[in-house]
């Protein structure tokens, strides 16, 4: 036994296993409440993770550096899962090819709205530049979106947080959202969710629906290419 | 499972190369995702392909099991908003409305584009 317990504390705190167990294991929690829930919106396992992660980190005064060092490997996984994201298509191309045509025009509708309309409002507030640059790419998974953000010489974290931020209101708002609107198809709301809420939105709609799970997981890949080459295109024009 | 894995990495890489190399603003899992489903495709074209990874469903159940829990693939990223505390404190308001009215428009305005593209072609069943 260690003579003082905080040499022990010191140590695991700086180690990758304490970390990556403390995101594994909170999200596992966090789900599973979900899932007892029956998935409400308002219990998305994202949100309650990041809040409770993150008061964690606060209380311990540990930096996230070094919880980002053991969270790192989950990170990294954001990559290979965008490569993963061709099997959903591959497995759909007919439903996807019989609706390919509302897909396109929905995808470039969808994808421009996205990037104009947060440009646009972050304008009218009056918020600084390297803000809004860093805010244009959130519709798109955290991976692809801090790409754009570096490419931009923006500040890739501040866009990590803002993609996040974005999926988790994307997928608790969806449901009512359609529901409101009277919407039934749920190809359309599925696609939907997929452009504006990346992978939370597209998690939350396969919670909902599997048809809905499916167009927006093509949703979610079609807007990382497109956003990809639209987002320089509209600071070039928007942003002053 | 290694293998499949090893395949997706290895388009991921692809993507990451092919990118740097052209010179493109493309990021590069985007580009992986491109190439893997142009391997899917060239299987059913040449049976050949049909081993490995791309046979007997390893890519597809690697693939399916790691988008199975997508959400948490956002956790790491997510609490740098430790990080963005002062920043949040000063702007965090003006951040929270633009991102929520910016989601509601683009939901709406995708799924009505959606549907009424929808009904302006023939329905799937009246197909032959």
């Amino acid at each position: 036994m260690s003579d003082n317990p905080f040499s022990l504390w010191v140590y695991l705190s700086q180690s990758p296993l304490l970390w990556l167990t403390v995101t594994l294991l909170i999200y596992a929690v966090t789900d599973a409440v979900s899932l007892k829930t029956r998935r409400h919106p308002l219990a998305n396992p994202v949100l309650h993770s990041l809040w409770i992660i993150g008061a964690f980190l606060l209380v311990t005064k540990t930096s996230y550096t070094t919880y980002f060092a053991g969270a790192q490997f989950v990170h990294f996984l954001l990559g290979p899962a965008t490569v993963a994201l061709a099997v959903p298509l591959y497995e759909n191309r007919r439903r996807v090819a019989a609706a390919i045509l509302p897909m396109l025009v929905a995808l470039a509708v969808g994808s421009l709205t996205a990037i104009v309309s947060v440009v646009l409002l972050a304008q009218a507030f009056g918020l600084p530049r390297d803000i809004i640059l860093s805010l244009a790419p959130k519709s798109v998974t955290a991976g692809v979106a801090m790409g754009i953000s570096e490419s931009l010489h923006a500040d890739p974290s501040l866009t990590a947080v803002s993609v996040i931020l974005t999926g988790i209101m994307g997928a608790i708002i969806v449901t009512p959202l359609m529901n409101f609107t009277g919407i039934t198809d749920f190809r359309g709301r599925g696609f939907a969710a997929g452009i504006a809420a990346h992978g939370i939105g597209t998690a939350r709609a396969f919670q909902v629906d599997e048809v809905a799970g499916v167009f927006a997981g093509i949703a979610m890949s079609l807007n990382a290419l497109v956003t990809s080459l639209l987002v320089p295109l509209a600071v070039t024009y928007l942003v002053r | 499972m290694i293998a499949s894995l090893s395949l997706i990495l290895l388009c991921q890489l692809v993507g990451e190369v092919a990118v740097r190399a052209l010179g493109v603003p493309v990021p590069g899992p985007v580009v992986g995702l491109v190439f893997l489903l142009l391997l899917l495709l060239a299987r059913d074209r040449f049976p050949a392909l049909a081993r490995g990874p791309l046979g007997d469903d390893g890519v597809e159940s690697a693939s399916r099991a790691m988008l199975a829990n997508l959400s948490l693939l956002f956790v790491p990223a997510g609490v740098g908003v430790v990080q963005k505390l002062d920043l949040l404190a000063e702007h965090g308001i003006a951040i929270l409305v633009i991102l929520a009215v910016s989601v509601i428009v683009t939901l709406l305005a995708t799924v009505a584009t959606f549907v009424a593209a929808s009904s302006l072609l023939p329905r799937e069943e009246d197909r032959p």
